[in-house]
């Protein structure tokens, strides 16, 4: 294990240091104290390690990383996992805008709100290299644009507060599934997608997941399956096939 | 039209190490009117240092100057001697100037730099009158609004980058802990504070085109880029307002300007002219607040902002941060008992407050403003009664 203290680390010094402390010492865990928005944290990282931080992780934490653990301590800003393959991030605060962006696999689970466009041209490769992505609070506006393919399940516990998610859920979205605890207001779904009941094999997902959830924050899981999901999945493969040339 | 050849003060990409980009803003407000070290200001859009790529930085401050509160503070910005004489002579003839002095500086290193004057005016009514005739306040503001277009129009070499009272704008091409540096901004202490790093894409980088841009008590730094800036730009000028500073930002302070003090809008709606509704939105809404929304829509359709855009628009005695109607840009607020923290980035409001709360990222479109107490107000903006 190896303590860093960020404190007035510029982002290529500290990413500089992290690397070393993995693929030099041989260190599996790596401590990140007094991070205040360096960039690029676990970027590109291809080996199983564990890196905790203290502070708030500047944008695109974790991007294309494969294989890492990373949990952050606080709130997050943009661009989680951007690209990334696999591994998981761990966020106990908020995330910022375009969480999940590209994303190809892994999981990434959010104990407070996400910002805008969560999930956005998120991709999955055939059955079994498939992203996940829960989120414990609401959602902003433009939720799963143009997903192309993965699991998104947004749990809206504190809903009853704040506005589960804004308008366009699923513009252009053309492939993977969103679900959502209880229910959702279908004006703020684009045209694009359709809302149905997840079947067994959906209830399987959520429930594995919201497990594996509920044992990292510390929330109440059969409770929270209980209320029941919604299910929103595209309606087509190729939504603006014909947006500028008319066809069939 | 200024022209290109105008201003010297370009300089080109030579710093190949960026690759990432984005502007940055940073902004503090103080609604009890108490007064934040520069320090503050510095260290947090230094947090966001690789927003920028060194081609524009800047501050404005308010509070800075009560000993001159009642008076228009000019920020000047002159390329040589020559042009600092047309601009006095100017001056002398269409204001009555209470006070001049160089804003103080530091050396900048290999870098070619203006000069930066500022001025306490008070307006003439007439440029050949001997005696000064004031005038009422309305008639004052848009008296000196017209003198620094006629500036920035018309002087070679000269702009005017700040023209309120009481506050005042710096700014020029340099990381944000530079540009800090060669005005000394640790050494001013505002109750509204903003910041901005610059990351140049589609305008040149040059002194005048860093922000804030400022007109009269309005200031705007902006992360984003306005592509209606033509339609903007046109709309302006059948207002007389001549945009000067070859970028798109400037067109927001004007907007603002025309459309808060002249048309008398409140702020509030002017976020909504910026950050217009949908029309189906605008379809869903109750019958009154459809009329009005509506009729914003048409009267100000040329003043709506598109693009990409976060900013903060300072004014007499509040602050305004906004996002374009679907949020392509990051914007977070903060509060701790009187103090609003505005930024691009978390993290630049938990290095300068720690146990900040409330924190949130508004939605698209919905301006947080904050305003100063009314005592505040009075403070920094009351008239003193001469005849006591």
């Amino acid at each position: 294990m190896k303590r860093i203290d960020a404190h007035n680390l510029k982002y290529k010094a500290l990413n500089e240091q992290i690397r070393n402390a993995i693929f030099v010492e041989n260190h599996d865990k790596v401590i990140l104290d007094g991070v205040y928005g360096q960039y690029y944290i676990g970027c590109g990282i291809a080996k199983p390690v564990e890196i905790i931080i203290n502070g708030v992780p500047g944008n695109d934490l974790g991007a294309f990383m494969e294989g890492p653990t990373i949990v952050v301590n606080e709130d997050a800003q943009d661009g989680i996992g951007n690209t990334m393959s696999s591994g998981e991030i761990i966020i106990h605060g908020n995330a910022g805008d375009v969480l999940g962006y590209s994303m190809r696999g892994g999981s990434i689970f959010v104990k407070g709100d996400v910002g805008y466009r969560a999930c956005i041209h998120m991709k999955a490769y055939k059955e079994d290299i498939s992203p996940t992505v829960v989120i414990g609070g609401c959602a902003g506006a433009f939720m799963g644009e143009y997903m192309a393919g993965g699991t998104l399940i947004l749990l809206g516990l504190n809903r009853d507060k704040k506005r589960l998610t804004g308008h366009f859920v699923g513009t252009g979205m053309h492939g993977g599934a969103i679900f959502i605890r209880q229910s959702v207001d279908e004006t703020l779904c684009s045209d694009e997608v359709l809302i149905s009941q997840p079947d067994d094999k959906d209830m399987e997902k959520i429930i594995a997941n919201v497990k594996k959830f509920c044992s990292i924050f510390d929330f109440d899981c059969d409770k929270i399956i209980n209320d029941g999901f919604v299910k929103i999945t595209p309606k087509s493969k190729r939504p603006y096939g014909n947006l500028y040339i008319p066809g069939p | 039209m200024a022209d290109i050849s105008k201003n010297k003060q370009y300089v080109s990409f030579l710093d190949d190490q960026k690759d990432s980009s984005g502007c940055g803003i940073f902004g503090i407000f103080q609604t009890n009117g108490e007064l934040v070290d520069g320090n503050v200001v510095i260290s947090a859009i230094d947090i966001m240092r690789d927003r920028g790529n060194g081609l524009g930085s800047g501050y404005a401050a308010y509070g800075i100057y009560p000993e001159f509160k009642n008076y228009y503070a000019l920020h000047l910005m002159i390329d040589d001697d020559l042009s600092k004489r047309a601009v006095e002579d100017f001056l002398e003839r269409r204001v009555m100037v209470a006070e001049r002095s160089g804003i103080p500086t530091r050396g900048m290193k290999n870098r070619k730099r203006p000069m930066f004057f500022v001025y306490f005016v008070l307006p003439r009514a007439q440029g050949t009158k001997a005696e000064s005739e004031y005038m009422s306040e309305t008639d004052a503001d848009e008296f000196i609004n017209k003198l620094v277009f006629f500036i920035n129009e018309n002087i070679n070499g000269a702009f005017v980058i700040s023209s309120g009272k009481n506050m005042g704008v710096f700014k020029g091409i340099g990381y944000p802990d530079e540009i800090a540096n060669f005005f000394r901004i640790e050494r001013y202490k505002a109750f509204c504070w903003t910041a901005h790093n610059r990351f140049p894409t589609n305008t040149p980088g040059w002194w005048g085109g860093a922000h804030p841009f400022g007109l009269l008590d309005w200031t705007v730094v902006h992360n984003g880029e306005i592509s209606s800036y033509g339609a903007n730009k046109r709309y302006l000028e059948m207002h007389g307002y001549k945009c000067t500073q070859k970028t798109d930002t400037e067109v927001i302070v004007y907007l603002s300007d025309l459309i808060v003090r002249k048309h008398h809008v409140p702020i509030e709606l002017l976020a909504k002219i910026f950050s217009a509704p949908f029309w189906e939105e605008i379809e869903s809404m109750p019958q009154e607040q459809k009329k009005l929304y509506k009729a914003l829509r048409i009267i100000y359709g040329r003043a709506l902002l598109n693009g990409p855009f976060s900013i903060l628009l300072t004014f007499k005695g509040g602050i305004m941060a906004l996002n374009d109607r679907i949020k392509l840009r990051p914007l977070v607020v903060g509060k701790k008992n009187n103090t609003y923290y505005f930024s691009s980035e978390e993290a630049a409001i938990k290095y300068v407050c720690p146990n900040v709360e409330e924190i949130h990222s508004p939605d698209a479109g919905e301006p947080v403003i904050a305003r100063l107490t009314d005592e505040a107000y009075n403070i920094y903006y009351g008239v003193e009664d001469e005849e006591d």
